[in-house]
């Protein structure tokens, strides 16, 4: 009955569903090799998403995750370019640092001036991407640039299967950094005071203040916790898709926090956990790619995102009102 | 120099420009019961978040222990073991009863990592020490008022404390469960905590403490053992004068009896309450009243159109209406003053006028623009006529001490010519002075105005002296309908004590 009434079973149920319908469509569905890419689909998405659930947790919003992840990633590699630099680990931490810096900012303001964090992530999203455009550059950085050894720890697959043609295809391994990166979040939010603290402070700020809660820290960490997700996640995806872009992840933001609101946290604040988070963000790349294989329209295809944002807002909202009841 | 637990001196706090407090003085000596008196408005909150550290002075000392505080925040406060019982709970509707009942524990310790288990052990001790029924798992937002406020009492009793401050703690219960309250709070006592009371029900406050400080405008006007106050003194200090209080009465006009305002026939909420039938008559003070669960809010909210699933008839004035959203009932001539104004009635960030004018726009904008000067008129006069302590009617709700938001609530319904109107609790959390002043306002309103009233209380008090006749509910049905003359409070007490 417990398990019944928690929205991850629930998710869950709605997520089996459409897989099955989507593979009645579309029997190439179930194949390994598109099961395969759809998990390689979630990495990026769901890191981030990983960020934006704390966010939202806390009652806030974050719209500034991909300029944060664009710029961390193409000032790294610009960065790994200059000085000639090939490597995997330092680039991904300088990314990841650069994601925090970016997010403390909007900590600061969210924090000091009491500021509405729609507004706050919309002004330093623009404030990043047209600094990026503007001052570092616009070029794009192809795969004959494109620092070798983050394209292969990139490539690196967990299992490779051999097709009867002789073509191979694989599981890449960034689906454990996701799944590791997801486990710590969920370990933070579950079991640690900082983690439940962002919950307090969603649920109720003036309550989480009189009840002692140091809200700065809170604060804080949670931007910059989300920033720090968006810079590594934007690095790792610039070596899976082998060139960076300083105008990817245009409409980001809109795809992200769809796939959390999916996955049951509320945009009011509260509630949300990382379990419904994945099956969201799992949900919303594999209807993105089922309109891709059928071969609808990308206009069409913002569509069914934004109506998705408001169908599971609106359910959001409502088992919200019914709980309050 | 002082033997006090905690004292403050000469403490002052302006809100922008308003003066809540003006050398505010006052002790509470360590292990005893003490109650802070006071009209609406008059700072008793204000008093209690200076102590707590949530508000900082503007002048003035706060001494723990006979030592000077440089600057209290709520987290001294709570080291010192200063610990609240707020007016809304501060409770996080979104965590369970455990987590809510062990957060200050983990905060005082400085907790990095959450223990799960321990938070429940925590919670189950505090439950047990309170000595009542809660499910630990359960949303802290599903529980009802009165379960919330056991988790808030609960929180509070778990800490080391060794000052409790209850801000109208009894406002939400009904008299079983402030005894429960009474017998726990005798037994922290008894334990060496001090309680600092606030409540606006005299008896409660002559019957559970050991000193009294009232409060007026802001400055302490009276204080000492509660052996040397009665009711009508207390009144006194608190307002300055005395108050009467007549019984209503209401008499049939001659003739054939008029058809009533409202009726109903044979309504049923399924699994709420069950065949109620009931005539109210113009001019008619009916009062309501049954334990919690007793389904007389069902009945109220079922006449507001909130429960669409109703069964059975309803007539307004011979006619009869269906109620299917609130929008028919406001049509239909219905108003519901509803129990819980924070939550149910209250658009608190927004001002005073716009509260008090939200059930009336359509009204005042027949031709989609507002009728501004006729809606500045409107809220001035209710606000005077209402007596709202507030310097402009554009000041947002949020910051009027509770009694006064309550008077906005009221204001608002009498703004909508209703002609029945439901109150459910109309002055919890009010003061004697204005609660005089809104029973003499809904009096006014039946006699001269010929609404049906009906009153849902459990002041026993307040429907004796208020009604013409009381209706006694329990577990879903009517009991008894009683002329009120014929009554006494202790009779009608004694008879809702016998409803289990
Ligand atoms: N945050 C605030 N901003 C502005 N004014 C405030 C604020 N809080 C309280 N006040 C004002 O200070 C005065 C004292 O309010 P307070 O809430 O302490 O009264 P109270 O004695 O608790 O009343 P009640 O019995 O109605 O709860 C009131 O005039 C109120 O309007
Ligand atoms: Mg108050």
């Amino acid at each position: 009955m417990a398990l019944l009434r928690r929205s991850e079973t629930v998710i869950a149920g709605i997520l089996l569903l459409a897989m099955v319908l989507i593979g009645t469509i579309n029997p190439a569905f179930w194949q390994l090799d598109n099961l395969f890419s759809l998990m390689r689909s979630n990495v990026i998405i769901g890191i981030m998403a990983m960020g934006v659930l704390l966010v939202l947790i806390s009652g806030g919003i974050d719209v500034s995750f991909p300029a944060f992840a664009v710029a961390a990633m193409y000032l790294t590699i610009k960065g790994m370019l200059a000085l000639g630099y090939n490597g995997v680990v330092l680039p991904l931490l300088a990314a990841t640092l650069m994601g925090l810096a970016f997010g403390a900012v909007n900590g600061f303001f969210v924090y000091k001036f009491r500021m509405i964090p729609l507004i706050v992530t919309l002004g330093t999203s623009a404030m990043v991407r047209g600094f990026l455009l503007g001052v570092v550059g616009t070029s794009m950085i192809n795969i004959n640039k494109m620092p070798t050894a983050l394209i292969d720890f990139a490539r690196t697959d967990v299992v490779s299967v051999t097709k009867a043609d002789g073509t191979t295809y694989g599981l890449t391994a960034m689906v454990l950094i996701y799944l590791g990166l997801a486990l710590a979040m969920h370990l933070v939010l579950r079991y640690t005071m900082i983690g439940r603290s962002a919950y307090a402070l969603g649920g109720d700020p003036e309550a989480a203040r009189r009840a002692g809660f140091d809200l700065r820290k809170t604060i804080f960490f949670i931007y910059c916790v989300a920033g720090a997700l968006a810079g590594f996640a934007g690095l790792l995806h610039s070596g899976m898709i082998w060139l960076a872009n300083p105008r990817d992840f245009v409409g980001l933001e809109l795809d992200v926090i769809a796939a959390v609101v999916l996955g049951g946290a509320s945009i009011f604040g509260g509630r949300g956990s990382v379990l419904g988070t994945m099956l969201g963000v799992f949900m919303l790349v594999m209807v993105k790619n089922s309109l891709i294989i059928m071969r609808v329209d990308t206009t069409w295809q913002l569509v069914v995102v934004g109506l998705i944002v408001i169908a599971a807002t609106a359910l959001s909202a409502w088992r919200d009102r019914r709980r309050a009841a | 120099m002082s033997d006090g637990f905690i004292e403050l001196r000469n403490i002052r706090k302006v809100f922008a420009g308003v003066v809540a407090l003006d050398a505010m003085s006052l002790v509470i000596k360590p292990g005893e019961i003490h109650c802070l008196a006071g009209e609406n408005g008059s700072g008793k909150s204000t008093v209690i978040k200076i102590m707590s550290g949530v508000y900082r002075p503007d002048g003035g000392e706060i001494l723990i222990d006979g030592k000077p505080i440089a600057a209290m925040t709520p987290i001294e406060a709570i080291a010192h073991g200063v610990q609240v019982i707020y007016q809304d709970f501060s409770l996080f509707g979104n965590l369970t009863v455990a987590e809510n009942l062990a957060m200050n524990v983990h905060l005082g310790e400085k907790r990095r990592l959450m223990n799960w288990r321990r938070t429940r052990a925590i919670a189950r001790e505090a439950v047990d020490r309170l000595g009542v029924e809660l499910d630990l798992d359960a949303e802290v937002a599903s529980l009802p008022t009165a379960g919330k406020q056991l988790v808030a009492i609960a929180r509070a009793l778990m800490s080391d404390a060794r000052l409790i401050i209850m801000d109208e703690p009894t406002t939400a219960l009904t008299r079983k469960e402030v005894e429960t309250l009474f017998r726990i709070v005798r037994d922290i006592q008894a334990r060496g905590i001090a309680i600092l009371f606030v409540s606006h029900k005299m008896r409660e406050m002559l019957e559970i403490s050991e000193r009294i400080t009232v409060i007026r405008n802001g400055r302490k006007v009276a204080e000492g053992p509660t052996g040397d106050f009665d009711e009508a003194l207390i009144t006194r200090h608190m307002t300055g004068g005395d108050i009467l209080n007549e019984p209503y009465a209401w008499t049939p006009p001659p003739g054939p009896p008029p058809v009533p305002r409202l009726e109903i026939r044979g309504l049923t909420v399924p699994g709420k309450c069950e065949d109620l039938s009931l005539a109210i008559r113009p001019g008619e003070i009916v009062g309501l009243s049954g334990l919690l669960g007793s389904g007389r809010t069902d009945l109220a909210l079922a006449l507001f159109g909130m429960v669409p699933g109703y069964k059975g008839e309803i007539l307004i004035d011979g006619a009869p209406v269906r109620l299917r959203t609130t929008q028919e009932a406001i049509a239909a001539g219905i108003a519901y003053v509803p129990e819980d104004r924070l939550t149910e009635g209250l658009f608190l960030p927004q001002s005073i006028k716009r509260n008090m004018l939200a059930t009336s726009y359509e009204r005042l904008a027949p031709k989609l623009v507002i009728d501004r000067s006729q809606a500045e008129e409107m809220t001035q006069g209710m606000v005077r006529a209402m007596q709202i302590a507030t310097p402009t009617a554009e000041k947002p709700v949020m910051q009027l001490s509770g009694g006064n938001q309550q008077r906005v609530v009221l204001a608002r319904w009498l703004l909508t010519d209703a002609r029945v109107l439901i109150l459910n609790g109309p002055t919890v959390g009010v003061d004697v002075g204005s609660k005089a002043e809104i029973h003499a306002k809904i009096r006014e309103l039946a006699q001269h105005h010929g609404l049906a009233v009906l009153m849902i209380s459990d002041d026993v008090l307040e429907l004796v002296q208020n009604c013409n006749r009381i209706v006694l509910m329990h577990r879903g049905c009517f009991i008894e309908d009683l002329p009120a003359a014929a009554v006494t409070e202790e009779t009608v007490s004694d008879r809702l004590k016998t409803f289990t």
